[in-house]
């Protein structure tokens, strides 16, 4: 996800980074890229403008850190805003004191309700919590069928009448949950347009009637320009409390996420990852701005590796890469377990810099397999310190490989700079802000 | 209400008053830069995207210093003229002459691919066509159910499925049908599927193959189904789709929000493909063939406030 707009921002700041000082026609530069970058991900015009100019702001006020190169701080700024854009920290879900507590799920047609709230009865049921889901969305045709049909895929009881005011429905679900001693209600609502006054009018009613704790406004992540129009005409009728983002599986940029939380206010709770019920996975701000800023998503990358590796080997790699140990040896076994899983494209996105090494979404099998060749042409030492690797060793290493020199050139610097990163990230306890350390 | 002013509501929201109604286009100003920026930022609220944009606004440009335009009336004059022959096809009504006339429905999830299958048929059936339609999503939950209400209330025929076959048996199956009962239309709704997943893909150019291999011929038809209020992920979407299956025409749907469904002129300047169909609104009549002029006229509505 969003990996272009990290291209993008990657490509201006790789640039910066190669100067002492930021001029301000500099920092003129950068904002003009980065407001560029936003729109082409799909951030609204008015959202992407108010971000440029706090990123100016801030990048020539006072807070530029002492401690910090001019281009480092350009980073930290652009990164700290673009986390605060997404909402900040991960966001939980509420629940009510007095059970049943009610989720209810709106959204324009097409957006993925019905989906998304078996998703997260799935969910809620592997936290131990008993859930119902209504069936309140009587306009679609079979859109009732479809939210039984997952309900027995998941096994979650459902609450249905075939016709009538989804009004009355929702108010005799509820009273279905109390009378079973269930924990949660789902309202699965029909699609409708903001501007649908008539359509409304039966959200505020169904909000008025069944008290919901949560009201989860669940957008399409290819949403453009309109999101900001859409989402604040929800939020002003029902006051949205939080947003599932779906579809973000896909190469869809994502901008929507920054400019929906712009105008709401409301915290992206979760992101809808394929279509399969358990493809639903909590939203992370920080590993997000961290991504679009190119820096790789290392937390993720750690998660990831669990499944593969047992957690003692996970442990000895996350304390490889915090202390810089991570030799080009464990970024070949990394790429062949990896290999294994058989999600490449993936996974290469989560390490620091290699996305802009392969920037192709679809990984082409023969770059990966170039690498491999450039690695496994290396001694052991140069794999272990690639700063030995002079233009003689390169030449060496290209012509075993079967690959250029440029080749060669190009995947040393990728590491040595994932390297320069991952030390800097080592230093705090929490890589709040990856690269910058403190 | 005539279709060219329900589309303007459409497209422009509900306006205030004619007075207001292309204030940027009709008013003369002068070709300073707050015209330009403002002009820019039209299109881009309207999803045309960066890069198009600025590709449009060098053209302009370079024509208004070349023709010494003073005045923006002249500049949106010609804008609207070049993107209304830009987005002006030939081909662009839908081809039904082969008999029978397959139309298969592609798209991502939730653009409104059945909706869209339902009311071409009613429209079909209207014209006294025999209808068949055929649920190919054997996917999604229930998608099935959906497409049979369509079909029961359009009298259409309807063949399915197993929930979780074969999607390609259930077009094999379907043809032979209408090829056996004689039926004019058949109208083969597909899984939503995001485009860059590669095997769901695969799954599409087969289903290609066999309508090629039972009818004899291509789809009379593959149109790719676009939500109205998607951003520049259109491209992408148009691009795939027409690798994995030739696009014969694209169906821009949810207009009546809104959005503006700028995106489009982007689509066209990477692929040739026409846009055939609207949707802009709940109503079977609301499924209407694409005018470029309208489409042109309705950008520069104004805002309504949200």
């Amino acid at each position: 996800m969003l990996e272009a707009l990290s291209q993008r921002l990657g490509a201006i700041f790789a640039r910066l980074g190669n100067r002492g000082r930021l001029t301000e026609a500099d920092v003129n530069e950068v904002a003009r890229e980065v407001r560029i970058a936003l729109l082409e991900a799909d951030v609204n015009l008015a959202v992407a403008k108010d971000f440029v100019a706090r990123v100016k702001e801030r990048a020539v006020g006072a807070d530029v850190l002492a401690s910090l190169t001019p281009a480092q701080s350009v980073i930290k700024i652009v990164h700290d805003e673009l986390v605060t854009l997404m909402g900040g920290a991960v966001a939980r879900l509420q629940f009510s004191d007095a059970p049943p507590s009610v989720i209810m799920l709106v959204g324009l047609q097409g957006s993925g309700k019905t989906t998304q709230a078996a998703k997260l009865a799935l969910r809620l049921k592997e936290q131990g919590r008993r859930s119902l889901m209504i069936a309140a969305d009587v306009q679609r045709p079979a859109a009732i069928a479809q939210l039984q049909t997952l309900g027995k895929q998941i096994d979650v009881p459902v609450y249905a009448e075939q016709t009538g005011d989804p009004v009355g429905i929702a108010q005799r679900g509820l009273s279905e949950a109390r009378r079973l001693g269930l924990s949660t209600v789902i309202v699965d609502t029909a699609g409708r347009l903001q501007i649908d006054d008539e359509l409304m009018v039966e959200l505020e009613r169904i909000k008025e009637r069944t008290s919901p704790k949560e009201i989860l406004f669940v957008a399409d992540a290819m949403t453009g320009q309109e999101a900001t129009r859409v989402a604040k005409g929800f939020h002003d009728r029902v006051g949205i409390t939080g947003v599932i983002l779906t579809k973000m599986d896909g190469d869809a940029r994502g901008g929507a996420a920054l400019s929906i939380h712009h105008v709401t206010g409301a915290p992206i709770k979760f992101v809808g990852v394929g279509e399969r019920v358990s493809a639903l996975e909590p939203f992370h701000p920080d590993r997000i701005a961290s991504r679009i800023l190119g820096m790789g998503d290392v937390l993720t990358l750690i998660e990831k590796t669990q499944s593969v590796y047992t957690e003692q080997q996970a442990r000895d790699l996350e304390q490889k890469l915090r202390r810089n140990e991570f030799t080009l040896d464990d970024f070949l076994g990394q790429l062949r377990q990896v290999r294994k899983m058989g999600s490449m494209a993936e996974l290469v996105k989560m390490i620091p810099g290699l996305s802009r090494a392969l920037p192709n979404v679809e990984i082409d099998e023969r770059d990966v397999q170039r690498i491999e060749a450039i690695i496994c042409s290396m001694t052991r030492r140069e794999r272990r310190y690639p700063q030995i690797l002079n233009a003689s060793r390169r030449r060496r290493v290209a012509s075993g490989s079967g690959t250029q020199v440029s080749d060669v050139n190009r995947l040393v610097k990728q590491f040595e700079a994932s390297r320069h990163m991952m030390k800097q990230l080592g230093g705090g306890k929490r890589p709040r802000l990856p690269f910058l350390g403190r | 209400m005539s279709w060219f002013g329900k589309l303007r509501d459409a497209l422009g929201g509900s306006r205030q008053s004619l007075a207001e109604i292309e204030t940027l286009a009709t008013a003369r100003r002068p070709l300073d830069r707050a015209f330009w920026n403002e002009l820019e930022e039209v299109l881009i609220a309207a999803d045309f995207g960066v890069s198009t944009a600025e590709k449009i606004l060098d053209g302009l440009q370079a024509a208004a210093r070349r023709n010494l335009w003073t005045r923006s009336d002249q500049v949106i004059g010609r804008f609207k003229r070049d993107v209304e022959s830009f987005l002006t096809m030939p081909e662009s009504t839908l081809r039904l002459e082969a008999r029978p006339a397959v139309l298969l429905i592609v798209g991502v999830n939730g653009t409104g691919k059945t909706t869209t299958i339902g009311k071409l048929a009613q429209d079909f059936r209207t014209q006294q066509k025999s209808v068949m339609l055929v649920a190919a999503d054997t996917f999604r939950a229930a998608a099935a159910d959906q497409l049979a209400v369509w079909a029961q209330r359009s009298g259409s025929e309807f063949l399915r499925g197993r929930e979780g076959s074969d999607p390609s048996a259930v077009v094999y199956d379907g043809i032979a049908a209408a090829k056996a009962r004689g039926i004019d239309v058949v109208l083969i709704d597909t899984a939503g599927r995001l485009q860059t997943k590669t095997n769901l893909m695969e799954e599409l150019k087969k289903m290609r193959r066999v309508i090629e291999r039972e009818s004899g011929a291509p789809p009379a038809e593959t149109l790719l189904v676009v939500d109205g209020t998607t951003g520049q992920n259109a491209i992408s979407q148009a691009m795939l789709f027409n690798e994995a299956t030739a696009l014969t025409g694209i169906v821009v749907t949810k207009l009546d929000s809104t959005a503006k469904g700028g995106v489009l002129v982007g689509i066209a300047d990477t692929l040739n493909v026409p846009v055939k169909l609207i949707g802009i609104g709940e109503g079977i009549e609301d499924l209407r063939p694409f005018e470029a002029r309208a489409f042109v006229d309705a950008l520069f509505e104004p805002e309504t406030a949200a």
